[in-house]
């Protein structure tokens, strides 16, 4: 025994004898974690989070939450003399003359915006797989709690330092918290201590954006990770790939490198981002001043499908018994986010209950085999893209020579017409893939070679695919729609019966699909 | 449940390939020595890092094409920085992939739910535990203590009361009254009439004492935007034509929609327009709206001029300003 292996068994010894952990090490070292390249995804928000704690604790040491007015008398010419709030002189000082400040800023503003895409892209993947179905619904309802929040924390970050373009983000939040019936003037009044924008609102939401907020993330990441330690990665389907199996790469040592590595990848590119490109610069927007503005106003991308929501909305105000209710901010700005968040996190719950499966599912769909489903993400995501090319209207009216009026009625039309549309193609699509599944499976691979026959006919050689990617394109389940009758076998109508309708009809659309090759149908075709 | 008479059948995990390194001991070495090169091209970027921190000024702007006039300090921290954890990360994922064993391993999932006897106890001991505290029998224990943890919860309710102030009238009130002057804002001068030419605007502000401070929250209901437009260009009724003073027009330059400044003036068209959500208000027919989200025309400031021929505030705006909110009455 070695000097080195003595004193690490002696460690090892001391934590065991007092934790009992190696039964628990050993079980766990040992954990298989599927390969894909899409499991990353979620990787990639886990990794941008831990530097988003890194940087955003550097920026503390400098950057000062008051509105406290002060007189700028850093480095930066152009800004020389001039007013402004305490938080955004000290983003100055971070910018201008704190070594590697400028750098920290905008990788932490970059790390933000990656955050939030990973986050979105692998909401994407877990939808379109039906990675959240039983027993996984918790964590996509954790998932969608994490989503929402990293919208509100992102917005909060970039509102920190004052400038004039924050600043009208704030001016139109406050808008929003002022439109809420009976209570909004109050609730404005409370979150702002007084008439906007007051003194107190930037030291509040520090508290919130550093504090409050990344505890929440924390709580909700570590149960999120754990319930994925815990249940098991799901995996993409494949030739001894079951239900009931695990395949994949054992934590020790190769996942632990893999990952580990990962999150260096994630950091250094962020890393490289922060240094050549340029993001929010704030000091060419100069601080905020109710009075002011700047043409093309844009929030981060996360926020742009809500501002273009508002944008679209119809100019409605109704005033009655001398009280205004302003549906242009209300139902833009919260009842249509309000129903789709809640419809997201429902979605599980949703599905099962059309479906009538209550099984356990730990094998991924591909999502041409649940067209259904793929067709509504895929609408949803139509909705959502209609409306954050509205939130841009203004930079794409001068990038592209249109007038903002063409855009708003293209969008405002489109935000009805192109969703469902993006629907039935999507599924049309599905069911043409799940065809030339069918059709690779019973006919083989073209190989595009010709051969002309004693006859003089052509045809074209087709090669049979290999036992395993035959079983890939046929692996999945075609679950017959439910059959829920509307009256009981006495003909009578059974209670509810409205809603088995319903439930039935949306189960029959659920159900559509080319039936899959059989070994039947294969048998079959080799007699021909 | 599936509906298929015979599927195909499942062949199995596909056999292991070996890779080059995992036979030859010279590829081996070679997967090792890149490695090693990419753990080294690290080092290198943490001392990029290092030199560049203490060596490069802050003030030394380099140009690049595509990136344009960059401050080199802070290009080449950043680019140090984004090497030595970029190629930690490409070590470790390479050494992985070519010297760490790359054989699937296969492990059973098990079921989530609790056998029945479990759950069957499990039930047993929180309904005696239940019994035991007798939480279903004495419901006098049970009902106060509901009302005193819902007590209990609305004390963080009471202690947040004083967060801010009641609005009160606050969003109906600007400061203009009657003989108010505008100023100009940023300056502070008055303005006349002959001050302004026809087609140009002005951003104003009520005038303060001098030496007085202006609130931003003041600043938010106060901003006011002069137009001045042919006095025949109007399209306005008797009593808004009366509040124009030979062709200047004043109008809250907040937004009646989200309060954004609406600070686009379109000159031919005599359009205002919000860059926030591109409401448009007509300056000739007293800021109505003809396009976008907003409902209501900016209000209207009524102006004159006083006795030395400054434009002042010829009344109080008859409206709050801003965006709507539940106690607004029009």
């Amino acid at each position: 025994m070695t000097a080195r292996e003595r004193i690490a068994g002696s460690v090892a010894n001391y934590v065991d004898e007092r934790t009992g952990a190696a039964a628990w090490m050993k079980k766990n070292l040992n954990k298989v974690f599927p390969d894909h390249w899409s499991f990353l995804l979620g990787e990639i928000a886990l990794y941008s989070f831990v530097i988003l704690l890194l940087s955003g604790t550097f920026l503390t040491f400098w950057f000062d939450p008051s509105q406290r007015e002060v007189i700028y008398e850093g480095s930066y010419a152009p800004l020389e003399g001039l007013k402004m709030s305490a938080a955004y002189a000290s983003t100055l000082h971070i910018s201008f003359e704190v070594r590697g400040g400028l750098l920290m800023r905008q990788i932490h503003h970059w790390a933000a915006l990656i955050f939030m895409a990973a986050i979105v892209v692998h909401l994407m993947r877990v939808y379109f797989t039906g990675a959240f179905r039983k027993p996984r619904e918790f964590n996509w309802i954790i998932g969608v709690g994490l989503l929402t929040l990293g919208i509100v924390e992102g917005f909060l970050g970039y509102s920190l330092p004052d400038d004039l373009l924050s600043g009208t983000g704030i001016r139109i939040a406050e808008a929003i918290i002022q439109a809420l019936p009976l209570v909004g003037s109050y609730l404005a009044f409370f979150a702002f201590g007084g008439a906007f924008p007051g003194e107190a609102f930037i030291p509040r939401i520090y508290t919130v954006h550093v504090l409050l907020l990344p505890g929440a993330f924390l709580a909700l990441i570590t149960v999120h990770l754990m319930l994925v330690w815990y249940q098991k990665h799901t995996q993409y389907p494949g030739p001894g790939r079951t239900e009931k199996n695990v395949v994949g790469y054992p934590l020790l040592p190769v996942y632990m490198a893999k990952a580990g590595g990962f999150f260096f990848i994630v950091f250094g590119v962020t890393a490289f981002l922060g240094a050549v490109a340029s993001i929010n610069p704030i000091w060419l927007y100069g601080p905020y001043t109710p009075g002011q503005i700047s043409a093309g106003s844009q929030p981060d991308w996360y926020m742009g499908w809500l501002d273009g929501l508002v944008r679209m909305a119809p100019p409605l105000e109704t005033h009655a018994f001398g009280h205004t209710i302003s549906w242009n901010i209300l139902i833009p700005g919260l009842i249509v986010p309000g129903i789709l968040f809640t419809g997201m996190a429902l979605y599980p719950f949703i599905e099962s209950w059309m479906t009538g499966d209550k099984r356990e599912h730990h094998l991924l769909d591909r999502p041409r085999n649940a067209p259904n489903r793929t067709a509504l993400g895929v609408m949803s995501l139509t909705f959502m893209l209609v409306a954050l090319i509205n939130g841009g209207n203004d930079i794409i009216a001068t990038t592209f020579h249109l007038t903002i009026n063409q855009i708003m009625w293209f969008s405002r039309i489109a935000i009805f017409v192109l969703p469902p549309l993006s629907f039935v193609i999507t599924k049309r699509l599905c069911l043409s893939l799940q065809r030339a599944d069918r059709d690779l499976v019973l006919h083989g691979r073209e190989t595009g070679r010709l051969v002309m026959m004693p006859h003089g006919e052509f045809v074209e050689v087709h090669e049979p695919i290999s036992a395993e990617k035959a079983w890939l394109l046929t692996q999945h389940e075609q679950n017959p729609a439910l059959a829920l009758d509307e009256n009981d076998s006495r003909g009578v109508r059974r209670p509810g019966a409205l809603k088995n309708k319903l439930r039935a009809r949306l189960s029959k659309a659920h159900a559509v699909a080319v039936p899959k090759v059989t070994a039947e149908d294969l048998k079959e075709i080799e007699h021909h | 449940m599936s509906n298929e008479i015979e599927a195909i059948k499942d062949p199995g995990l596909p056999a292991h390939v070996h890779r080059r390194a995992d036979t030859d001991p010279k590829a081996a070495k070679k997967a090792e020595r890149q490695v090693a090169i990419l753990f080294l091209l690290s080092a290198l970027g943490t001392v990029t890092l290092i030199g560049s921190y203490i060596f490069i000024p802050q003030d030394v702007f380099i140009f690049f094409p595509v990136l344009g006039n960059t401050n080199a300090h802070q290009l080449f921290l950043g680019l140090g920085m984004a090497a030595s954890l970029f190629f930690i990360g490409m070590g470790a994922i390479h050494w992985a992939k070519t010297l760490m064993p790359d054989e699937e391993v296969v492990i059973q999932r098990h079921e989530f739910r609790s056998p029945d006897e479990d759950r069957a106890a499990f039930v047993a001991t929180a309904k005696a535990g239940a019994e035991a505290a007798g939480l279903g029998r004495r419901s006098l224990i049970k009902r106060s203590l509901g009302l005193s943890l819902g007590l209990a919860g609305l004390s963080p309710l009471i202690l947040l009361r004083d967060l801010g102030p009641l609005p009160g009238d606050e969003l109906s009130k600007t400061s203009w009254k009657a003989g108010t002057r505008l100023v100009t804002d940023p300056g502070d001068r008055p303005i006349r009439a002959e001050d302004l030419e026809v087609g140009a605007v002005a951003q104003t502000l009520p005038e303060i004492a001098k030496g007085a401070h202006r609130k931003l929250s003041d600043i938010g209901k106060d901003a006011v935007l002069l137009i001045r437009l042919r006095p025949e260009e109007f399209n306005l009724d008797a009593e808004r034509l009366s509040w124009t003073h030979e062709g200047i027009i004043a109008f809250s330059k907040i937004c009646s929609h989200m309060g954004c400044a609406v600070a686009l003036y379109e000159q031919q068209t005599k359009h205002l327009l919000c860059p926030c959500h591109q409401s448009t208000f007509d300056v000739t027919r007293a800021a109505k709206v003809i396009f976008g989200p907003s409902a209501r025309p900016l209000p209207q400031l009524a102006i004159t001029v006083d006795s030395e021929g400054y434009l002042v505030a010829k009344q109080p705006f008859t409206e709050p300003v801003g965006p709507s909110f539940w106690e607004r009455s029009s």
